[in-house]
């Protein structure tokens, strides 16, 4: 009996395991595919790259640009005829250009004008302190305080 | 008072582009193809398959071109509006029938009714590349040299008719 099981546990080992095909045939074609579609952007649904999105067009363009591949282009060949159709927004890191100038330097903006405040604040702030003038009395007040403090132990 | 104006200014700043970006519709990407040549295609018909219908004998006239399919929801909105201008005659609009079945295209067009001159079959979405598109439904507008004049996102509405399509489609037939 429990030969039996023995057996009936080695049994998965005759059942043949196969790796998951690759999705071209060419390995190498495959990694430009997957390095091209993390820069590109799935115009259907917008946040995604052509690489995680599964929508019906996402997968036209990979195949798009998997023939491209196929037929030797470069990448920046690949990448122009997507903007040609596409225009930039199917770039996901765009490009340096006139219209796009503000999104580049706009976070680089708001840091100065944040350490600008920063530094008028903390201007500010110092003199301040510095305005504080205290009579004789409460002075000597403070030097009492501050002994009797010494002395506790 | 003071104090309180600086970031009360700034926070009005941040209102007023959040309430411009409100408006602002994430779908309606600028078309780099308006004032270029419309992509040239050579494809079977839907009624017709054994007949070609291609992007050159459509020269000389100024068209609507309308990328379509039975199973978009959208299309069904805008289907109306094509309907009540092709019975205008105002101006010829040919289909594109995008990554579609043959026969629910054509159980589609039987039932809304046939707004199209000539319906061509997309069926690999190639075109549909060529031309930018990337959520059916979408209108082109192109003159009489073949020049996209004009890309419509989305269902055609009444409205944009009126103030956009239309008036654009009389000044291009004029030229």
């Amino acid at each position: 009996m429990r030969w039996l099981w023995v057996l009936l546990l080695l049994f998965p080992c005759f059942a043949a395991a196969y790796e998951a095909p690759p999705l071209a045939a060419n390995p190498q074609a495959e990694a430009r595919l997957k390095a091209l579609a993390v820069e590109l952007r799935c115009l259907v649904c917008q946040n995604q790259t052509l690489a995680d999105s599964n929508a019906p067009l996402a997968e036209d363009l990979r195949r798009e640009v998997r023939e491209m591949i196929a037929k030797d282009m470069t990448d920046k060949e690949i990448i122009d005829f997507l903007v040609s159709r596409y225009g930039d927004f199917v770039l996901y890191r765009p490009p340096w250009k006139l219209t796009t100038t503000l999104l580049w330097v706009g976070p680089f903006l708001l840091l100065g004008a944040g350490a600008i405040g920063l530094v008028f604040a903390l201007r500010r702030r110092q003199k301040k302190v510095t305005d504080v003038t205290i009579s004789e009395a409460e002075h000597n007040r403070v030097t009492q305080l501050l002994s009797e403090g010494a002395r506790r132990p | 008072m003071n104090r309180f104006l600086i970031p009360f200014g700034l926070f009005i700043v941040v209102v007023g582009f959040l309430a411009v970006g409100l408006t602002l519709n994430p779908r309606e990407l600028p078309s780099p193809l308006v004032g270029k040549a419309a992509p040239q295609f050579s494809l079977p018909q839907l009624h017709d398959p054994g007949k070609v219908i291609s992007s050159n004998d459509l020269k000389g006239q100024v068209w609507l071109l309308n990328f379509w399919a039975s199973w978009c929801g959208g299309c069904k909105d805008e289907h109306p509006v094509l309907i009540h201008l092709a019975e205008s005659g105002e101006v010829p609009i040919y289909g594109m029938d995008y990554k579609d079945q043959r026969n629910e295209a054509l159980g589609w067009l039987k039932d809304w009714g046939n707004p199209y001159q000539i319906v061509a079959v997309d069926a690999p979405g190639r075109v549909g590349i060529d031309y930018g598109v990337y959520g059916v439904p979408e209108t082109y507008v192109i003159d009489k040299q073949g020049v996209i004049r004009y890309k419509q996102i989305g269902p055609l509405r009444e409205d944009i008719l009126k103030t956009k399509i239309l008036p654009l489609v009389k000044e291009l037939q004029q030229q």
